[in-house]
């Protein structure tokens, strides 16, 4: 299980390990691949994080299933590919609305629960981590634990850019996930809608005085974190096979680059990301792949020890 | 009676029920019991520690696997270097447990409480990735941890043994659990659940109440993790950290109440039991979709459990 879940930095891994062993010299060659490996690494990880930045980072939900939601976004690509044909990308965009209605609909159901209430820290943690068991279980039942993977034009090739090796499978997700964080962050900035998201965490009261309803706005915010998920999804299975319990590696990843770059700024997630790609590359390359899930949980802690605020906090 | 004479006769009366539990399965001499029993009582006790930290303090942690593995995996260890009787091995397990506790409360508690709870999720991931590149505990292949027929001393068939010595954990975790919520440290702990703020403004020394409670918790299910690998056989890190002990250790007392020392023991039983029947008659997926389900509803339409439902109930007429 191990050995199949890094296979993103494993060819070069494998390579480069055997190059140190036998003594040569750390070359530029391998330092290059190893620091492009973690860029587009980073991109895609950025996918993976932007929705809890904006559920966890400006919305204070603290919505730990978010890498289930990213799991089922993968396991919904595999199917629409493995039936129909359909580029996995297309087929998490059609999926899109879906999403969207799923985390309108779990919004809904916190909100009448927990933040209506004010029990949402300890309960609404509890409610997550039992969606997240959920979701877990169910794609297992429905799927068992083999490993799914998609096919596409590009999954098999390869560019090459002087010394420096692109493969499309890492190439397409990060561009595509650079993408949607570019369209989110100017919906955040430019429209009333995401100025108003960006607001509601911060005063409440104010945005009802602009005649905005806070629940609507947090429902729409929500929403949206959830139908990042989709994308990301397909990200993931381009990238990487996947079974279901591999969302628990990502819930440190996430939450270590959401708190490293600042909760709930974009850009800082962006950084956070492209650092976390890299020290995992660096990782992979130097100690090998099994030792990269202790790599994030470290970032997170230091983070939390020493820079709770993040690079970019507000 | 005085505070100390009260939890004596508690402890007391914690006792002799765990003796007619003991004698009965005893009497039924069905060695399923005693499995099934192990099971259900090694639940008591890690519901009742979670308790300790989460239903007491507020502070959710998912990592209960990570803690139950550090006990399990230091009994390992010493099987393979210096083997130690078990109840030696419980108290090192509990150690092993408790620092670490501490050391993470200690690095995350002072920030606001989801920040402890992405942590403790992520330790539980980060202590695997050690366990599996560890080969002298068994690495990803797992280590097999033979289980003697008997105890010599005492003539007792092995697993007699254990059932005992997690029925004397779970009097442990309970009698604990009960002390702390009646002491001043438990109302302190209260405090800290119900306004933190203002705890810390009236000189309520939060960050340290956290951090005890964090060890004691952390502890407890380290304890309980310790017989494991001799009840178990063969313990490889997906079966040590496998994530349904963090939920069941959250559903347990969610869908008891959390506010006191009964609900965490009320929801392992009766869970804990449902779990044993569905396991058999049905699978262990769906078992895990039930405990995910109820946990789900019981959060969303009795916030305060069984217990909770018991009170109201009882205050209307």
């Amino acid at each position: 299980m191990t050995l199949m879940k890094f296979c993103l930095t494993e060819s070069c891994s494998v390579r480069t390990r055997a190059g140190f062993q036998r003594g040569e010299r750390l070359s530029y060659d391998l330092l290059l691949n190893a620091v492009m490996a973690g860029l587009l690494l980073g991109g895609f990880y950025a996918a993976v994080t932007v929705g809890v930045s904006v559920s966890f980072g400006i919305l204070d939900i603290v919505n730990i299933a978010h890498p289930a939601f990213i799991i089922l976004g993968s396991y919904i690509a595999y199917i629409v590919n493995a039936r129909f044909g359909i580029d996995p990308i297309v087929a998490s965009i059609i999926a899109l609305p879906a999403f969207y209605g799923l985390g309108a609909a779990i919004y809904q159901i916190y909100y009448l629960s927990f933040e209506k209430r004010g029990q949402d820290s300890l309960r609404g943690l509890a409610f997550f981590f039992g969606i997240l068991f959920i979701t877990e279980v169910a794609l297992v039942l429905a799927f068992g634990v083999d490993y799914r993977y998609v096919q596409a034009a590009y999954t098999e090739q390869s560019w090459h850019v002087g010394i420096v090796d692109l493969p499309l499978r890492m190439l397409v997700p990060c561009v595509m996930s650079l993408l949607m964080l570019a369209a989110l962050q100017l919906f955040l900035t430019r429209t009333f809608t995401g100025r108003a998201i960006m607001a509601v965490a911060q005063d409440q009261l104010a945005l009802q005085l602009m005649a905005a309803d806070p629940i609507r706005i947090k429902r729409i915010a929500f929403a949206i974190s959830i139908a990042t998920a989709s994308l990301a999804g397909a990200f993931l299975i381009i990238i990487q096979p996947v079974e279901p319990s591999i969302g628990r590696d990502y819930i440190g990843r996430v939450f270590a680059i959401c708190v490293l770059g600042g909760l709930g700024s974009l850009p800082g997630t962006l950084i956070g990301a492209m650092l976390l790609g890299i020290v995992e590359s660096f990782t992979a390359t130097f100690y090998g792949p099994s030792w990269a899930p202790a790599v994030s949980f470290g970032l997170l802690l230091l983070t939390l020890a020493f820079r709770p605020a993040g690079l970019l906090g507000r | 009676m005085n505070a100390t004479a009260r939890s004596g006769t508690f402890i007391l009366a914690c006792a002799i029920v765990a003796a007619v539990v003991f004698f009965g399965a005893r009497a039924v001499g069905n060695d399923y019991v005693y499995f099934a029993g192990y099971t259900v009582l090694q639940f008591i006790v890690l519901a009742t520690a979670w308790n300790i930290l989460g239903g007491y303090t507020g502070y959710v942690n998912f990592g209960t696997a990570a803690f139950f593995a550090l006990g399990a995996y230091s009994t390992v260890f010493f099987h393979k270097s210096f083997p130690l009787p078990i109840p030696v091995l419980v108290v090192i397990g509990a150690a092993v447990s408790g620092l670490v506790g501490l050391g993470m409360g200690y690095l995350t508690l002072r920030l606001r409480g989801a920040f402890f709870s992405i942590a403790t999720l992520a330790l539980a991931v980060v202590l695997q990735t050690l366990v599996v590149n560890w080969n002298y505990v068994g690495g990803a292949r797992g280590a097999y941890v033979i289980r003697p027929a008997e105890v010599a001393e005492l003539s007792l068939p092995y697993i007699q043994y254990l059932f005992a010595i997690m029925l004397a954990l779970a009097v442990i975790a309970i009698a604990t659990a009960r002390i702390v919520e009646r002491s001043k440290l438990g109302y302190g702990f209260a405090t800290i659940r119900d306004d933190e703020l203002a705890a810390e403004a009236s000189g309520v020394p939060t960050l340290k109440l956290k951090l005890i409670a964090t060890t004691l918790s952390g502890a407890l299910m380290g304890m309980a993790g310790a017989p494991f690998p001799y009840y178990i056989g063969y313990l490889q890190p997906s079966s040590a950290f496998a994530l349904e002990y963090a939920v069941n250790s959250i559903a347990m007392p969610m869908i008891g109440g959390t506010t006191s020392w009964v609900g965490p023991l009320v929801g392992a039983l009766l869970l804990g039991t449902l779990q044993q029947i569905t396991t058999v008659t049905i699978s262990s997926a769906v078992n895990l979709l039930i405990v995910g389900a109820l946990l789900v509803g019981f959060v969303i339409v009795a916030p305060n459990g069984l217990i909770g439902l018991w009170q109201r109930v009882f205050s209307k007429r």
